[in-house]
């Protein structure tokens, strides 16, 4: 079988179909981009800085980043958990596993996060004993935590599965017969071929860990420089109408979009063939 | 003799001809670490997942069926959910074409800028949903840059069904096109080299010999975006407007019957939403698996 050859557009049909899709994405996806810095710095330069450094800002910046460093890390070990038993071993009922495994990518954010609410609410499954107990889970930094784990769960495992099927065990089971222990295996014959496929499931991971909305929105109870993370800042201060403040923070979660998709770029054209052989968002 | 010796399996019989060891017990013998990984993956994927979702389902159910119905059959929740998914469905349709296109461009065309564009797709990806709401609300409010042309001519979108349309467009795209992307760059030349030869036009190569086989990825990135839009929360809640019946999203409605405490009622739309969603997936596998019977027929 052979592929076409993409060539330069000549036939006006092909000219059409090409400007029809430049001004789409112009207009549909990059505009809205250009649109935050326009209106970010809109009364210019000074009152963009000065609302990017005031405490508000900048604990939601820091609960941003924790919660963030406490779901990434545990996602990912439990991504390379998930990996080595679907892609090493075979069991009874691996396929409703995977089909769960995926949820989160399906259902609504919202819904990741009112079952927290359902179960560590004031009316929820634990709410009596965790009042009693005064352990605060919904609207504080546990209930962040929680709600993001829960939607970026798949990330690593879907980028590792993939790869570590196709990779097959041969080294690996050569290492064992040679006498390797377990983590000797792993840290020295699985990890280093699983390496770029995991930094760029981690890459992904943390992008959404942070500019996650809907269900940190739902348990996080808004509490100002409390339980505002950066995205749910930018819902405050735009409710306010400080258009430049709610703006200005934007502008950083969309540098940091853009940062993601430069990397993730730059992943897939220098290690192609370490990431998995298809292209996944 | 024959391999009746070892009920052991996995030690190798005596008689190897034709034998292959149950994969299974082979693999666990040979790789360690099942039981940790197993371990692992079950303990969190019950706590993450499992637990939380069952505490759902087992909400709506405290004021009997009848409460649930009340709940769903509510005026206000069925005009979120017509909204919902009549918006969400709009918008995947325009994305059906729009995402062909840029895929078509993408694959067929070589022009200075192509890697910019094609990095360009994973933008809604990428940006953070409240990004895109707030950035998209103040774009197509009626002195913004999409707003202003249009509010001459008496049309408003922000605010309005039409604001939700438009953020679900933004945020569908790069389902269709890269779902339909791999699948046009891997098309079989000689196939379309053929039907030239036979004496297709163009126009007839692409519609009659192209489509057809690029119609299973199209419905699997329909099916995707749709989803997602019926989901979608962050990028449309600021240009929405939020008017009950008019404009009022069930995601958002969820929320705002939670924060009224009314657990059972937030329960019960929201399992409503999920099985209307995995309905209307179902419906499009169902078209997705008739499509490829005719295809084989």
């Amino acid at each position: 079988m052979k592929v076409r050859a993409p060539e330069a557009p000549k036939s006006f049909p092909a000219l059409v179909l090409l400007a029809f899709a430049v001004l789409w994405m112009a207009l549909v996806i990059l505009l809205p981009l250009v649109n935050v810095l326009a209106e970010a710095f809109k009364q210019g330069v000074q009152p963009y800085l000065s609302s990017i450094v005031q405490p508000d800002a900048l604990s939601a910046i820091r609960l941003t980043l924790l919660v963030a460093g406490i779901a990434v890390p545990l996602n990912a070990v439990f991504g390379i958990a998930a990996a080595w038993c679907f892609t090493r071993f075979d069991f009874p009922l691996k396929g409703l596993l995977l089909s769960i495994l995926d949820l989160p990518f399906t259902i609504s954010p919202v819904i990741s996060g009112i079952v927290w609410v359902l179960l560590f609410g004031a009316h929820g499954w634990f709410g009596a004993f965790l009042q009693a107990h005064d352990i605060k889970i919904i609207y504080a930094l546990p209930g962040l935590v929680i709600a993001t784990i829960l939607v970026t769960l798949p990330f690593v495992a879907r980028e590792l599965i993939p790869l570590m099927q196709d990779q097959g065990t041969d080294e690996e089971v050569a290492a064992v017969t040679l006498g390797a222990s377990g983590w000797d295996v792993f840290f020295r014959v699985t990890l280093p071929n699983i390496k770029w496929a995991l930094t760029y499931g981690v890459l992904l991971c943390t992008a959404r860990a942070m500019g996650e909305f809907g269900a940190v929105s739902v348990v996080s109870g808004h509490i100002r420089g409390l339980t505002n993370t950066l995205p749910l800042h930018i819902e405050v201060l735009y409710n306010e109408y400080d258009s430049v403040g709610a703006f200005a923070a934007a502008t950083l979660l969309a540098g940091l979009a853009l940062v993601t998709l430069v990397l993730k770029s730059l992943l897939e054209w220098r290690f192609a063939d370490e990431l998995a052989a298809h292209r996944r968002h | 003799m024959t391999t009746d010796a070892t009920p052991d399996a996995g030690a190798p019989p005596f008689v190897t001809e034709g034998y292959k060891p149950p994969k299974a017990t082979h693999k666990a013998r040979v790789l360690p670490g099942f039981r940790l990984s197993l371990g692992i993956t079950l303990t969190y994927l019950s706590l993450i997942v499992l637990i939380p979702l069952a505490a759902l389902l087992a909400r709506p159910w405290e004021h009997g069926l009848d409460g649930v119905w009340q709940a769903v059959s509510d005026p206000r929740v069925v005009a979120s959910l017509k909204l919902t998914f009549g918006t969400a469905f709009a918008a995947a349709v325009v994305n059906l074409f729009a995402g062909l296109v840029v895929a078509w461009v993408l694959t067929r065309y070589e022009f200075p800028g192509k890697s910019l564009l094609d990095a360009l797709v994973d933008l809604p990806f990428a940006l953070p949903t409240a990004v895109a709401g707030v950035s998209l609300c103040s774009m197509y409010a009626a002195n913004g840059w999409i707003g202003s042309l249009f509010a001459p001519l008496g049309i408003k979108i922000a605010y309005t069904p039409l604001g939700i349309f438009v953020a679900l467009i933004f945020v569908g795209l790069p389902f269709i096109v890269r779902s339909v992307q791999p699948v046009l760059a891997e098309f079989d030349a000689e196939v379309e080299e053929a039907a030239q030869t036979l004496g297709a036009s163009p126009m007839q190569t692409a519609v009659r010999v192209i489509l057809p086989s690029l119609l299973p990825a199209l419905l699997t990135g329909f099916s995707l975006a749709f989803a997602r839009a019926v989901g979608e929360y962050g990028s449309v809640i600021f240009i929405a407007g939020n008017m009950p019946f008019v404009s009022e999203i069930t995601p958002l409605l969820i929320v705002i019957k939670l924060e009224e405490f009314d657990y059972a009622g937030a329960a019960a739309v929201a399992v409503a939403m999920l099985a209307l969603s995995f309905l209307s997936l179902l419906v499009i596998n169902g078209v997705q698996l008739l499509l490829s019977k005719r295809g084989r027929a």
